[in-house]
């Protein structure tokens, strides 16, 4: 564990600690996008796929058990994920206190010049969409259980969907930067894959934003209902 | 002046190696207790600076620029010579020694060449050790090329950068030792005075450069690597900050100068393209393998180049020297162009330049051919000029770029000042009265790791360490007069910038003491220089104060030095009445137009003692002997 | 060519400083960067006004003093390039030029446009070598590199340490620096045995300078004129990773 504290205490640990945890919320994100697409197969396909989630492991571990296991890992990989963007974004900041008058960012993609703004928002979307879906406070007509209806009710509002298409917008941003980086940050030295990192995470990105993007969208356009 | 080189006694190949056996030794445990200065941090400084601090002294590392790795040995392109034989090609010591005897037109000491043939070999290794990224083969050995006209290929390289990867390997030597604590950096404080106390050279005087304060520091011993002083000429292939501050200094402290005279002029660098360009650049002499010089046969032909057939074009160099064509060596070709355009012939928009045309070799060769071995150059050419060499021909002429002049040292490397040693360029070396390409980084690195520390030990071992502070009325007078020189320049308060008195000075010296002289020119520059001095003094501007950082109060005591040595360059060109190496007299040539030797009256080191500004300075002699090489005439016919 | 330029100028270290308009008439395409700014300077100082300072000295691109933003671009527009490099026909007559120095607060403005880069000489001194001995290196040939070796640590070894790298990173990150040193000698065989130590040493001394970290923008890539590869920066955020879960002795004194 010391070894691991004194990693985390360079700038290059922390580095190293958001790329290990960003690995693990991608993996989140992908299997969240998967699980969502199961809306196309019907409310019954939908909801028994919640039920799974929720007693997977059972009868050797209770109800709950792998779902709760898994969200205190989500959780744990959000906090350092955000706890190292800060601390670093700190340092960043002590280490440029006079601004440039003029300066011109020619090179910097769009993506990793909104890394933080763009993780900032994902993290409020978390949060709200964790209030919406998950423990219904902020939905209109939550009932526990009834996924599939509980997301066609929830996305049938106009402003939500938008808010929703903006968060997994930046999400997807947020991810192409971070996908193709994290190879760089973990030190893989494979020109291959450093030469095909650029578009394979591009790809990914854009694939993520259609998976996520077209579950509302299809309940806006009624190809999703309640019926 | 007594002059005593101390060369060991015992049969040449021997002689370094008994010297090494009767040099005192330091107890160890009293090492750390000896404060040794070091002024400069190019290879010879930050060498001799990493090497003594290995060796448990405490040493002052100073330099006037912001870091140690920033000495002009950075810009050094070309390579290394080395008598590794790694070649197989029939190098040896001896060999080296031999050709750089010759290659300095039988002007400098022969056990001291020896020494440094040896020292070549222990150059690599370290260099090698230290990761220095010399060029390899394809089975991982070093590679090696011929350089400079050289028979043999002795020369180690790392691509253009030979200076820069040699010079960071000294510099994260040295930083090691700042890491131990054995070696102090004092970084961006420049020395402006040696201390002399009883005779022997106690420390220095600096100015910091940032917060403008003077300081004394005290040493058992000053060690000055402060380079060579090329910029005199105002444009030179030298880094604007190169000056002869630290050694004229030290001359005035009763240092002897030997064969000032002696100044390098490179074939093949960039023209002037303004009068405002303050920097010359060179370019790699490789260019010569493939490329043809030319200039108009009609002088004032302004047509360009592709304009003008084959039969209106000179090529001189092939006509002079059929036999060695466009390779003839470093002072002919220089010599030959300036001829050629003071003759009118120059071409460019400054008229002051000659073609080096690779037509015809892209025509033979390909033009890939010619990419593959100088693509880098065409580049750089392109990044100055705009010009695609590849099409137009390149413009090039002669500039200043080496000197082999600088403090008279004995075979210790110590002046005539005891406890002050001076390495590298700032000494007056072993290259006699020429420079051979690839020799500069070799003496530098030699003087450095392997020579100075030793005999900076030599002499340490008879002085008790300690003994005087910066109270000693040397030291406070030492600040005064310091402060009271830089009062003086703040306060003229003329019309003129300091640059344009360097310039003027530049002009002056490279007109009647660059690539040939003559006693009348000679005469008349020493006539000119007193009166461009007073004019100095009375009309220059120095603006600012001098309590913070004031680049032209640098630059102003800088070019008051330059002023004054001045001189002493054209006392010793004018009194050695001879041609030699890249000293050229016009009177002493062959019939066919090259430089003569005179040996009877010449074969020595002029070695020149201070006696006052604007005084002829004493000339002393130290005779050359010659027994293992007979001197005898160059021909490239 | 007519220029007019936008300098920033600050008296001493903690002062405060601000930008300054100037005239810079009559200059030829052909001049060189510096050379348009000494014929300013030499204006100034004969119209009796304080001349611009900047840091400069070998003036072919390879001492690394030099060094300025022109117009938000380290070392200005043009690639691989230094501002001693950098000529005047690269600009068009009547332009603008904002000149600012780096802005990072590991490398505090000492006047004018002369920033102090000592933090570059201490991650140096952190790690950045070989610890050999002066005489007891063995014969050069002892060691053969394999060449494809020797030219990655060739391309690291070619930075010249003027901190375009920091200047560029919206971070203020000396990444790039670090990288290039530390590569350098850890493509080389003879840099192996301090390799892990002096990877973590390096990064360590790094962020005690007080650079900002590494956000992979590769702005320095693009701003470094020896063109150095972010690459580097791989291989060494790899070397600190198995050099801290090794457990590599670590002195952070």
């Amino acid at each position: 564990m010391r070894r691991v504290t004194t990693l985390y205490s360079s700038s290059v640990g922390k580095k190293i600690a958001m790329a290990l945890s960003g690995i693990i919320l991608f993996g989140f994100v992908l299997m969240h996008m998967l699980g969502n697409l199961k809306a196309f197969e019907g409310r019954e396909a939908m909801n028994s796929y919640a039920e799974f989630l929720r007693v997977v492991g059972t009868p050797i571990v209770p109800e709950y058990g792998v779902l709760w296991l898994v969200r205190i890992a989500l959780l744990a990989a959000v906090g350092v994920h955000a706890l190292s963007a800060f601390q670093l974004w700190r340092q960043s900041r002590s280490a440029r206190t006079h601004r440039y008058l003029k300066s011109r960012s020619q090179v910097f993609s769009y993506a990793s010049r909104t890394m933080r703004w763009g993780g900032v928002i994902v993290l409020a979307f978390i949060v709200y969409h964790l209030l919406h879906m998950t423990t219904g406070t902020v939905h209109p007509d939550f009932e526990y259980g009834s996924v599939y209806d509980n997301l066609v009710i929830g996305f049938q509002s106009a402003p939500v969907t938008a808010f929703y298409l903006v968060a997994v917008g930046a999400l997807s941003i947020h991810l192409y930067h971070g996908l193709w980086s994290v190879f760089s940050t973990l030190g893989n030295e494979n020109v291959r894959v450093n030469r095909i990192r650029r578009p394979a995470a591009a790809a990914i990105a854009i694939g993520m934003f259609l998976g996520y993007a077209v579950v509302p969208l299809a309940v806006v356009l009624g190809i999703l209902t309640l019926g | 002046m007594e002059l005593d080189a101390k060369i060991p006694s015992g049969p040449l190949a021997d002689k370094w190696d008994l010297h090494r056996f009767e040099m005192k030794l330091v107890n160890p445990a009293n090492k750390r207790k000896h404060q040794v200065i070091v002024v400069g941090t190019g290879l010879a400084g930050a060498s001799a600076a990493a090497t003594m601090g290995e060796l448990g002294y405490r040493v002052h590392a100073f330099t006037f620029h912001d870091s140690a790795r920033r000495a002009h040995s950075i810009a050094a392109q070309g390579g290394i010579n080395a008598a590794k034989n790694y070649q197989g090609d029939g190098d040896s010591i001896y060999r080296l020694f031999h050709d750089t005897v010759k290659g300095g037109d039988f002007r400098s000491r022969e056990a001291n060449v020896y020494r440094l043939a040896q020292l070549s070999l222990n150059i690599i290794d370290q260099a090698v050790a230290q990761g220095v990224p010399f060029a390899r083969e394809y089975g991982g050995y070093l590679g090696n090329r011929s350089f400079g006209g050289a028979q043999v290929s002795r020369t180690f390289y790392a691509r253009g950068q030979t200076g820069q990867q040699l010079l960071l390997g000294a510099y994260q030597a040295m930083e090691r030792q700042v890491a131990a604590g054995t070696v102090i950096p004092h970084l961006r404080k420049e020395m402006l005075d040696v201390v002399v106390i009883d005779g022997a050279a106690r420390g220095i005087i600096t100015r910091d450069l940032g917060t403008g304060k003077i300081e004394a520091h005290v040493a058992d011993a000053v060690v000055l690597a402060t380079g060579g002083y090329s910029n005199a000429f105002f444009l030179s292939t030298n880094a604007m900050g190169c000056n002869v501050t630290a050694s004229w200094r030290a001359h005035k402290r009763g240092a002897a100068f030997a064969n000032p005279c002696f100044t390098q002029i490179h074939p093949t660098c960039i023209p002037q393209s303004g009068e405002y360009q303050s920097k010359l650049t060179l370019m790699s002499e490789s260019l010569r393998n493939d490329g043809r010089i030319w200039v108009p046969v009609r002088a004032g032909d302004s047509r360009p180049p592709h304009e003008i057939p084959d039969a209106e074009r000179d090529y001189y160099l092939e006509r002079f020297y059929p036999s060695f064509g466009n390779l003839t060596p470093r002072d002919i070709a220089s010599r030959r162009a300036k001829e050629m355009v003071d003759a009118g012939h120059g071409v460019g928009p400054g008229r002051n330049g000659v073609y080096l045309d690779f037509r015809d070799a892209i025509q033979r060769l390909g033009k890939k051919a010619i990419s593959e071995r100088y693509s880098n150059l065409f580049a750089m050419y392109e990044k100055i000029t705009g010009e695609d060499p590849y099409t137009v021909p390149m413009r090039i002429y002669p500039a200043p770029h080496y000197t082999m002049g600088g403090l008279w040292v004995d075979y210790n490397l110590m002046t005539t000042v005891p406890g002050l040693f001076a390495i590298g360029e700032a000494n007056f070396s072993d290259h006699g009265a020429n420079r051979l390409g690839a020799s500069a980084l070799m003496q530098g690195l030699a003087d450095g790791y392997f020579i100075v520390p030793l005999t900076v030990g030599n002499h340490l071992a008879e002085v008790a360490p300690g003994g005087v502070d910066a109270d000693h009325p040397a030291f406070r007078d030492g600040v005064r007069e310091v402060e009271e020189v830089q009062e003086r320049l703040l306060a003229v308060n003329g019309n003129r910038t300091v640059d344009s008195f360097h310039q003027e000075l530049g002009r002056l010296l490279w007109d009647l003491c660059g690539m040939s002289r003559s006693e009348a020119g000679l005469k008349e520059a020493l006539a000119k220089l007193p009166e461009l001095r007073e004019s100095f003094w009375r009309d220059v501007r120095v603006p600012g104060s001098g309590d913070n950082l004031n680049q032209s109060l640098e630059k102003a005591g800088r070019v008051a030095d330059f002023l004054e040595f001045a001189e002493l360059l054209c006392w010793d060109a004018l009194e050695r009445d001879e041609s030699c190496g890249a000293h050229y007299r016009e009177e002493h040539t062959t019939p066919e137009g090259e430089a003569l030797r005179d040996d009877e009256r010449f074969s020595h080191g002029a070695v020149w003692e201070f006696s006052g500004v604007g005084h002829k300075p004493a000339r002393h002699r130290e005779e050359l002997i010659f027994e293992h090489v007979p001197p005898s005439q160059r021909s490239y016919k | 060519m007519d220029f007019t330029l936008h300098v920033w100028r600050q008296g001493t270290p903690g002062s405060k400083g601000d930008f300054e308009t100037y005239q810079a008439k009559n200059v030829a395409p052909s001049m060189s960067f510096l050379d348009m700014l000494d014929l300013v300077n030499e204006e100034l100082t004969r119209d009796g006004g304080d001349p611009i300072a900047f840091e400069h000295d070998c003036r072919e691109g390879i001492c690394g003093s030099c060094g300025m933003m022109v117009n938000g671009m380290a070392h200005g527009p043009e690639d691989l390039v230094t501002v001693c490099q950098l000529h005047m026909r690269s600009f068009s007559d009547g332009d603008e030029l904002w000149i600012e120095p780096w802005r990072a607060d590991a490398f505090p403005v000492m006047r004018d446009l002369v920033v102090d880069r000592n933090a570059f000489d201490r991650i140096i001194e952190s790690g950045g070598y070989i610890s050999v001995r002066t005489g007891s290196a063995p014969d050069a040939n002892a060691v053969p590199v394999p060449k494809p070796d020797a030219d990655k640590a060739f391309d690291a070894a070619a930075c010249i340490g003027c901190g375009a790298c920091v200047a560029a990173c919206p971070n203020a990150s000396a990444m790039l620096f670090t990288a290039a040193k530390a590569g350098h000698l850890s493509y080389l065989p003879q840099g192996q045995p301090e390799r892990y130590e002096r990877a973590i040493q390096m990064v360590h001394q790094h962020d005690e300078e007080g650079f900002g970290n590494c956000t992979n923008h590769g702005a320095c890539q693009e701003a470094c004129p020896k063109g150095i590869s972010v690459d580097y920066i791989s291989r060494l955020n790899r070397d600190v990773l198995r050099a801290r879960l090794a457990g590599v002795a670590f002195d952070s004194t």
